[in-house]
């Protein structure tokens, strides 16, 4: 687009905030200036669009990106740890445009209510065909955590997002939630619903028994002469933070030795581009980049950063982009590389917001989506509640939906204390927004989801906050495992993220009085990963406060006193 | 489930030394295997310190071409896979450690006439803690070292 046009349409933009108008497709056509977020200009001849995290938002959403994420060791002040303004000083977005919305919390009521909803699987779909249109070859890969986050995806086994990736295009894909759907289903649907049309990649899932292969570990592609090869690397610690008995004969890991292994097989078979499709998440990724040679990009996802543009790390085989696509349909990443005589020359990069509103409904992908939900319709659109406050989940440590969720099963359950999964899925309510039962499912649609009560003693908390703590600030991110902290109601704590694993957790009180080691406290929880965990499913006893409460007021988010964050860039 | 794995470990352990792998898994106890050799003070000393000086590797050596596999985090806790390669010239044993184990000294093996150092074992780790292997080669001791950690999981993601 011409800077011109481009200054126009950002005035067209901020007018309209200014003026508080939402913002919507033909107001922006009539100007003529709409389409210009969207013309991004073919550049080279290696064109990978890549989307990651959708977790199952068919439809458009609002989602607010975080205000907490806390580098720690040497990520301090570093991407994808930067909130809020210093992420836009960062990237050099200006304060209050459209880019500002996609990718802050900043202003996020009011930029939500003018910009509109972001994402949707039918919306998507057009910006993929019109990049594809003028990128001929252009490959569309799936980063994963794409079968999992909703209530038609959990119902339908992951089907609805399986046909709706095959309707979009998806080329290859790389895995995380999608395990919880059992080792069999992801086989079934592997072997019969994407055979010959979608290769699902992981160079790090193998046989617990003799290491064997699972899935293929990459794909080489032929694009415009040059070959490419998408290596896939799955969420490296599934069997971890998600439950082991659905995975029982696989064992997962960073396995970086294998991975340098294929990325030199794919060199020796002709690859003049080599890609990962990662779910590391992207601390690890960046690692990764300092200790894997012959990576030309690690496109990443797991840990749901929007990041505008790549981080360029370099190694001893020249250097490897980093990046990350945020999450929930919010973006598409567009990068281009010109290959000349076998090698890269240059690259573009682009992380583009998909507002629905500027980009109209695929007609194709809309029916399926319709298709989908017409049997569920009435189920999915019940009202539970309204809410009056703003209704969301990111953040390192607690967030006022998981507040909501906590305030809830410690209400059912009776239960002094309650513990919450720090998940990065899920949807936002806008104050004044009806709580439909598919909203609580953005937030709960899991296969594990038994709520449960348990008599915990003192000593045990504070093990498991330690423990958890230390899966989010380990400074090795090899460590980590890319969630955000437990959620946690009732019971007030310190926290030093700087300080070693055991020591990070302090001052524990339940109501002022501190917790005694060894008594026993009555704790709700819900998504415990152990096999034969029984209970109501959470969203039943979630919906069932919410229809009695009618109304929620604004929630008052229980989070521990932090010590030594001071100046973070990472928090708000 | 848990004879097929016993059973597909002793197989895979064939190119490596079957015995050791039995052994590694409980499923002989090293005293019936190493009846002669059994190195009482070390295999019961309760810290490292004391494990190793029964081992007469008081202070080991780093070395690059000892490497020791394993995993940053434990899938399960109860059978950490432990892979050590000793490429140093003329290796005549390795041993494994597991230094917050109530018994540090989880195994140790001998290769006599230019036996391949290669051993594959299933490790149980009660909690976090460091990974040693100590290999001897022409009557000196080196070290690799790792740090395994044990979480109770959940929340990822």
């Amino acid at each position: 687009m011409s800077s011109m046009n481009r200054r126009e349409f950002l005035q067209i933009l901020a007018a309209a905030s200014a003026a508080g108008f939402a913002l919507d497709a033909r107001t922006v056509w009539a100007a003529g200036k709409g389409d210009n977020l969207y013309e991004l200009k073919k550049f080279g001849n290696v064109h990978l669009l890549h989307f990651t995290d959708c977790h199952a938002q068919l439809m458009p959403i609002h989602f607010r990106e975080p205000s907490v994420n806390l580098g720690i060791g040497g990520a301090l002040g570093k991407t994808p740890h930067l909130v809020g303004e210093h992420l836009l000083k960062a990237f050099g977005i200006k304060p209050g445009s459209i880019e500002a919305h996609a990718f802050t919390y900043l202003n996020f009521e009011k930029a939500a209510k003018t910009y509109g909803k972001i994402g949707g699987f039918a919306h998507l779909a057009t910006l993929v065909k019109r990049l594809r249109a003028e990128r001929p070859g252009a490959l569309l890969l799936d980063g994963g955590d794409t079968w999992q986050g909703s209530a038609t995806a959990l119902w339908s086994k992951g089907q609805d997002m399986v046909d709706a990736c095959k309707l979009l295009g998806v080329d290859i894909m790389a895995g995380h939630w999608e395990f919880t759907l059992g080792d069999k289903r992801v086989l079934e649907i592997v072997e019969k619903d994407f055979k010959g049309k979608i290769d699902f990649v992981a160079q790090n899932i193998k046989t617990s028994d003799f290491g064997d292969a699972v899935f293929a570990p990459y794909s080489l592609r032929e694009m415009n002469g040059v070959k490419v090869a998408v290596i896939g690397q799955a969420f490296p610690y599934t069997p971890i933070a998600n439950p082991r008995w659905m995975v029982p004969d696989w064992t997962f890991g960073i396995q970086d030795d294998n991975m340098q292994k294929t990325v030199d097989e794919a060199r020796a078979k002709g690859a003049q581009v080599v890609v990962v499709l990662s779910h590391n998440g992207m601390d690890v990724d960046l690692k990764m980049a300092t200790r894997v040679t012959g990576i030309d990009a690690i496109l990443g996802g797991h840990t749901h950063d929007g990041v505008p543009q790549p981080v360029i790390v370099k190694n001893g085989g020249g250097q490897t982009l980093v990046t990350n696509a945020g999450s929930n349909g919010k973006f598409l990443g567009v990068l281009d590389f010109d290959v000349k005589n076998g090698k890269i020359s240059d690259f573009r990069y682009k992380l583009l917001p998909v507002f629905s509103n500027l980009l109209p409904a695929d007609a194709e992908m809309a029916a399926h989506i319709d298709k989908v939900r017409a049997p569920h319709k009435a189920r999915l659109e019940e009202k539970l509640a309204v809410s009056e406050g703003l209704l969301y989940r990111r953040g390192n440590f607690n967030g006022s939906w998981d507040q909501l969720i906590l305030d809830a099963i410690m209400e059912v359950r009776d239960a002094e204390i309650g513990l919450s999964p720090g998940f990065r899925w899920g949807t936002t309510i806008l104050p004044g927004q009806a709580v439909t039962f598919e909203h609580l499912m953005d937030q709960t649609a899991i296969t594990y989801p038994a709520s449960t009560l348990n008599e915990i003693s003192g000593e045990t908390l504070k093990g498991i906050l330690e423990d958890i703590s230390d899966n989010l600030f380990n400074p090795d991110p090899y460590y980590q495992q890319g969630g955000d902290m437990v959620r946690v109601g009732g019971l007030q704590y310190t926290c030093t993220p700087n300080a070693k694993m055991g020591n990070r957790i302090s001052d524990l009180r339940l109501k002022g009085k501190p917790l005694e080691a060894s008594k026993k406290y009555r704790v709700a929880g819900w998504a415990a990963v152990s096999e034969g965990t029984t209970g109501e499913p959470v969203w039943d006893v979630v919906a069932r406060y919410l229809r009695d409460k009618k109304t929620i007021t604004p929630r008052k988010l229980n989070s521990p006193k932090l010590i030594g964050m001071q100046g973070n860039p990472g928090f708000a | 489930m848990e004879m097929n794995v016993t059973r597909r470990t002793v197989l895979r352990a064939g190119s490596l030394g079957a015995l050791s792998a039995l052994i590694a898994t409980g499923v002989l106890k090293p005293t019936a295997a190493y009846a002669a050799e059994w190195n009482k003070a070390a295999f019961e000393a309760h810290d490292t310190a004391s494990a190793l000086k029964g081992l007469g590797a008081a202070a080991p050596a780093d070395h690059k071409d000892l490497i020791l596999k394993v995993p940053d985090i434990a899938e399960n806790g109860a059978v950490v896979p432990v892979d050590v390669v000793s490429n140093i010239p003329n290796t005549s044993s390795i041993a494994i450690l597991v230094d917050k184990n109530p018994s540090p000294l989880s195994a140790s093996f001998d290769f006599s006439n230019g036996a391949l150092a290669e051993v594959s074992a299933r490790l149980k780790l009660g909690q976090t803690s460091m990974v040693k292997a100590v290999a001897k080669a022409d009557g000196k001791f080196y070290t690799a070292q790792k740090e395994v950690k044990v979480t109770v999981g959940g929340c990822g993601g």
